[in-house]
């Protein structure tokens, strides 16, 4: 029986699909809402520029570090670290985190360790990095590396336990050999897995960003951040959140799309 | 019971089906042992159709698992010709109950998969793969991916991607056991014609009678477990077979007696 649904029936009912053009309204609604109340709230007078910028003070610092280039040379620097740091732990985490999923010897040995060192403050190894590998990039490469790399180890383990044994068995009734079934089908089978660990872990690393340029840095948008705290001035504190958060949906958006390329077979 | 026989070393066997005294006994996560398997003892005749049925639980499933090298059994071995079955290999292709497609590879690229292990030339393995995606029904589908595929489809890439790799035998874990009644039909139509055209051993596990009656030469009727082989019933019933048969009195004088022998399994685990 055919019931035509209202399109607020289909907004309040569970898991229901919404045209595509409402989804996209209410996405920009949220947008143009944010930016609503915080124009109500420097403009109207409600809050001090010293404590939130207003849209368009935040706007004219965007312009004026642009022209002067040192945006893009920050922005070029937290790029380098980001990117360095979390391309060197994914090289190491996703084929050792395949393996810790696949081989019990392999989880039995670095599991415990693991899960223990997931669980320390990136923070307090701050000192201890600067201590042992000095203040260059190489140390701030070290935070993001450090924030991230036991976390993919552990969910890329996951997704590797993930793969259906019989599907192995599949292959091994075809012929395979072990190192088939490693490369030819646990490998294909996690990576969607894999793909969706990086786009988390991307955001992660993200994060730490600040944690790696608020010590001995002299550059970087997280470094702009702490200059400006000492100057107050707020409204290039906001311009490098706003940068910060524009570069994390950016990089989020390249894994969505590498995932609709790569594994299409998946969606 | 059946007897080893001892005219293995006929020619004509060089690839039989032989599983000797074989029992299977497993832990179970809280440290009970379990006696899956005791003592069983199968001569599969060369070219034949052999089903195994037996009530849920009865270690069917795990012995199949046994032919194919997925597990060790715990005493006892199994010969595929002259050889002790050691671990996986070509030799025994095997379709799952579950749905084992890779779904990373089109239905072509799927059935292609054992081809490939073994290194057979391009040209080559595109002829094989086409005569089994005819043979089956999957021509149209071959750019599918599994995910864009219904159950009896898929089942279909799986007995499509066995028989390309001409294994000597062929293992079937209740394939259409996961199939609407609908579709189990037409699938058991489409195993018994590929079948009667390659006439290659084939050990089928089932818990449906009138599956096994339908497709079996020979039933081995297991006891509930541990399992044991209760029974080896010759079917009478000749070749090609159809649908229609269910209502011959033969298939049904064969239908009897294996629920006699299932029923009596239920009481005697009964107490």
């Amino acid at each position: 029986m055919a019931r035509k649904q209202s399109l607020l029936d289909q907004c309040l009912t569970p898991k229901s699909e919404i045209p595509g053009s409402l989804a996209f309204a209410i996405s920009a609604l949220t947008w143009v809402a944010v930016i609503a109340v915080w124009s109500i709230l420097t403009y109207g007078g409600y809050m001090q520029d010293i404590f939130l910028p207003s849209p368009s003070a935040v706007t004219a610092a965007f312009f004026r570090l642009l022209e002067d280039g040192t945006l893009s040379q920050h922005i070029w620097a937290s790029l380098q670290v980001v990117v360095i740091g979390f391309v060197i732990s994914s090289i190491i985490a996703v084929p050792l985190g395949l393996l810790m999923g696949t081989f019990r010897v392999v989880q039995a040995g670095l599991e415990p360790l693991v899960n223990f060192i997931r669980y320390l403050p990136v923070t307090s190894f701050v000192p201890l990095f600067i201590l042992w590998i000095g203040i260059g990039i190489e140390q701030r490469i070290m935070v993001i590396f450090f924030g991230t790399f036991f976390q993919q180890l552990v969910m890329i383990a996951d997704v590797s336990r993930g793969v259906h044994k019989d599907l192995l068995n599949a292959s091994y009734t075809l012929g395979a050999s072990r190192r088939d079934a490693l490369l030819h089908v646990l490998t294909p089978a996690a990576l969607p897995g894999i793909i969706d660990t990086l786009r988390i872990t991307m955001g992660w690393a993200w994060t730490y960003l600040v944690v790696a340029e608020l010590v001995a840095a002299s550059s970087g948008l997280g470094y702009i951040s702490m200059k400006a705290m000492r100057g107050f001035q707020v409204d290039v504190i906001f311009l490098a959140i706003a940068i910060i958060g524009l570069l994390g949906l950016f990089t989020d958006l390249i894994f969505r799309v590498i995932r609709l390329r790569l594994v299409a077979w998946a969606n | 019971m059946s007897v080893v026989n001892a005219a293995a070393t006929d020619a004509g066997t060089r690839s039989r089906l032989r599983i000797k005294d074989v029992r299977l006994e497993y832990q179970t996560r809280t440290g009970k042992n379990v006696v899956a398997i005791d003592r069983i003892s199968i001569d599969v005749p060369d070219n034949e159709f052999a089903v195994i049925v037996g009530p849920s639980g009865c270690g069917k499933s795990s012995l199949l698992y046994l032919v194919a090298g997925l597990a060790d059994p715990t005493e006892g071995d199994i010969l595929l010709g002259n050889t002790v079955v050691q671990g996986p290999g070509a030799d025994r292709g095997m379709v799952f109950q579950s749905y084992t497609l890779f779904p990373w590879l089109t239905v072509r690229e799927n059935v292609e998969f054992g081809l490939k292990r073994r290194n057979v030339p391009a040209k080559e393995r595109e002829d094989i793969v086409n005569r089994y995606l005819n043979e089956t029904g999957l021509a149209a589908f071959h750019d599918a991916y599994p995910k864009q595929l219904s159950g009896g489809m898929m089942q279909r890439v799986a007995i499509a991607r066995a028989l390309a790799n001409d294994p000597k035998i062929l293992l079937m874990d209740e394939p259409f056991g996961a199939l609407d009644s609908q579709t189990r039909n037409t699938m058991q139509k489409l195993l018994l014609r590929v079948w009667e055209q390659h006439q290659k051993t084939v050990l089928f596990v089932t818990h449906d009678i009138d599956e096994a009656i339908l497709l079996g030469d020979r039933i081995y009727v297991m006891t509930a477990r541990p399992g044991r082989l209760k029974e080896e019933i010759v079917v009478p019933i000749p070749r090609p077979r159809s649908m229609d048969m269910v209502m011959d009195p033969e298939f049904i004088a064969v239908k009897r007696r294996i629920l006699e022998l299932l029923k009596n399994e239920i009481k005697d685990d009964e107490h």
